[in-house]
């Protein structure tokens, strides 16, 4: 087996003094694999992929990255944050600067990379997700789902290792879901290590390798989609499962 | 399902002619009753008020500086002579009077600086450069000692261009120090929160005259005996760190008003600390506080009329000294005040319409 390119050890976390988020959580991800993580509100889905690139401490335990163990060492953070892109449930784009701006940002001032070569490959990145046409536009400018795409066309301008998806569609139009999967979908068919907390049980069904089920901090149980949707063994998953595909 | 009988719309009356003086009038002083009403009260105000106020300042003034004719008419019409007379020596307080071509040309030089800097084709790396070239000039036009210029010690500079100068630099130096507070303000490590709160709140809490006081009189208390700081430094530093104070809450109402979201997402991208301030939130942060930062500078530029207290007569200070000194003119001092009311006016007026196309600008990304 090759070597996991994220590895959570007994990883533990507080908010506060009282609020224990995250118990125990060990999970190994291996490079290239897709993973869907789902569970009730308030479950810690997004507390744990946002340990990962260190949005989020943890207090317990030991989380490494690539390799890279995350501490409160400012250059292992910088570290990962260069291989590790993110997408946001409210997308956070950056409302003063256009499209093309948010994407060339980080390769200009990060990567150091000249303006006309961050540019070029911003618009590669536009391309890849079909909105090169709104290059100059204020992100305010565009539709939910165009600005989910320019956002994850942003991420991707770091080039990363992986991706993490929070929650990526919840904030959209039921008609503007499908371009933001497509997009999802098209990536995730291109060997790039993702992880995507979502409701989206298709996504999940179409492409996902694994999917995660957490409940109370806990990661409860985690299978292949084909099982977990169509024989989930614990008690909370079944619960979980009839009530998001019930109906 | 019961029938809907078909009742067609009467035809209406063609909207009546809708140009001219009386649509206008109609349409905008009498549409109705309480519309009509208004207007003629505050028409009739204006009749009973405007006509005397123009004989007075107009029509019966007396524009020469001839003190016999300005006492005939006191009661009864403005004596804008004071201003004639006087002028020199509200413009330009106690600069010598036969060098007074000195503060002229700096003050010209830096309005015309204040101009340009306020245009968007100029805002270049080379403004920078091109503000130390004429601050270097003005201070060596108004000061001399060198090529050839007389010695004008800072406590003889006065009027507009001390005015001006007290404005400008407490403006461009209280700038950074408020960014960096405000940013402390919200630090991480307690002992920069600690300091920057405490800096804010001590500063915020006592009157500017007290800060001037201290700067001109209890600070060169503190001083090694020899080592003297010029008063007019003093002040300065006093202001720019009275109005960082303030301009450092307005920053911050600003900071807490950009969503976490984008900092967070500016993180994600491998920004620094520095890197997201400077690119993501202070951006954001300054382009929505722009009225009240404009607020804060036009109450310094009116707060500048406070130095006269510790002896730096500005315009307000030298309308003072120019007018008290002379007892023939003083009882028109009223219309000295109203002549430099207009000057306060004219700039503070020109910073607010100018502030409305900054907004202009800074919102053009919101718009669809």
């Amino acid at each position: 087996m090759t070597e996991p390119i994220i590895k959570f050890e007994k990883l533990n976390k507080w908010y506060g003094n009282n609020f224990h988020v995250l118990r125990d959580i060990d999970l190994d991800v291996a490079p290239g694999e897709r993973i869907v993580i789902c569970g009730p509100s308030g479950s810690g889905k997004s507390t744990l992929i946002r340990c990962i690139n260190r949005l989020e401490e943890h207090q317990q335990g030991k989380l490494f990255v690539d390799g890279v163990e995350m501490t409160d060492d400012i250059r292992a953070i910088d570290e990962v944050r260069k291989k590790v892109g993110m997408v946001f449930q409210q997308f956070n784009l950056f409302p003063h600067l256009t499209v093309l701006e948010n994407l060339t940002l980080s390769p200009m001032w990060v990567g150091k990379m000249p303006k006309k070569q961050a540019e070029e490959k911003a618009m590669q990145q536009l391309q890849r997700v079909r909105i090169a046409e709104q290059a100059d536009k204020y992100p305010l400018q565009l539709s939910g789902g165009q600005q989910q795409r320019v956002a994850i066309a942003r991420a991707l301008c770091l080039t990363p290792k992986i991706m993490l998806f929070d929650e990526p569609t919840s904030a959209l139009d039921p008609e503007m879901i499908k371009e933001v999967l497509d997009v999802m979908v098209e990536l995730a068919n291109q060997g790039i290590t993702m992880l995507c907390v979502t409701h989206e049980m298709g996504f999940a069904k179409a492409v996902a390798d694994r999917v995660i089920f957490m409940d109370e901090g806990q990661i409860v149980e985690q299978n292949n989609p084909h099982d977990f949707f169509n024989h989930p063994q614990n008690e909370r998953s079944k619960d979980f499962l009839s009530k998001i595909l019930g109906h | 399902m019961s029938a809907l009988s078909y009742q067609p719309i009467l035809p209406r009356p063609a909207p009546r002619h809708a140009s001219g003086a009386l649509a206008w009038l109609r349409s905008n002083l009498f549409s109705d009753v309480k519309t009509g009403l208004s207007t003629i009260i505050l028409g009739g105000l204006l009749l009973w008020f405007i006509p005397p106020f123009l004989n007075w300042s107009l029509f019966n003034a007396v524009w020469t500086p001839d003190v016999q004719a300005c006492r005939a008419v006191q009661e009864s019409a403005a004596c804008w002579g004071v201003i004639a007379e006087k002028y020199r020596l509200i413009i330009f307080g106690r600069y010598p009077f036969d060098q007074q071509w000195r503060p002229l040309i700096a003050t010209v030089l830096m309005m015309l600086m204040l101009v340009a800097s306020c245009i968007r084709v100029f805002w270049k790396p080379w403004l920078a450069g091109s503000w130390i070239a004429v601050l270097t000039v003005f201070f060596i036009l108004m000061y001399g000692n060198s090529l050839g210029l007389a010695k004008v010690p800072t406590d003889s500079w006065g009027g507009l261009p001390l005015t001006i100068l007290l404005a400008t630099l407490s403006i461009v130096m209280a700038f950074p120090i408020a960014l960096l507070v405000a940013l402390g303000r919200r630090a991480d490590l307690p002992a920069i929160r600690v300091f920057c709160s405490l800096y804010v709140e001590l500063i915020r809490g006592v009157p500017l005259i007290s800060v001037l006081f201290m700067a001109s009189f209890m600070f060169p208390l503190f001083m090694p005996p020899g080592l003297t700081i010029d008063v007019l430094i003093r002040v300065l530093v006093g202001i720019t760190l009275f109005n960082a104070a303030y301009l450092a809450e307005v920053v911050r109402g600003g900071l807490q008003a950009v969503p976490k979201g984008q900092i967070e997402a500016a993180a994600t991208l491998g920004l620094s600390y520095w890197q997201i301030q400077r690119k993501i939130v202070l951006p954001q942060a300054l382009a929505m506080v722009v009225p009240s930062i404009v607020n804060s500078i036009i109450a310094t530029f009116k707060d500048t009329s406070l130095v006269s207290i510790v002896s730096l007569y500005e315009l307000t200070g030298a309308l003072d000294m120019a007018i008290n000194a002379d007892a023939n003119w003083k009882p028109f001092k009223l219309q000295g005040y109203m002549f430099i009311a207009i000057i306060y006016f004219i700039f503070c007026f020109s910073m607010s319409r100018y502030s409305q196309w900054v907004e202009r600008q800074v919102n053009k990304s919101k718009l669809r």
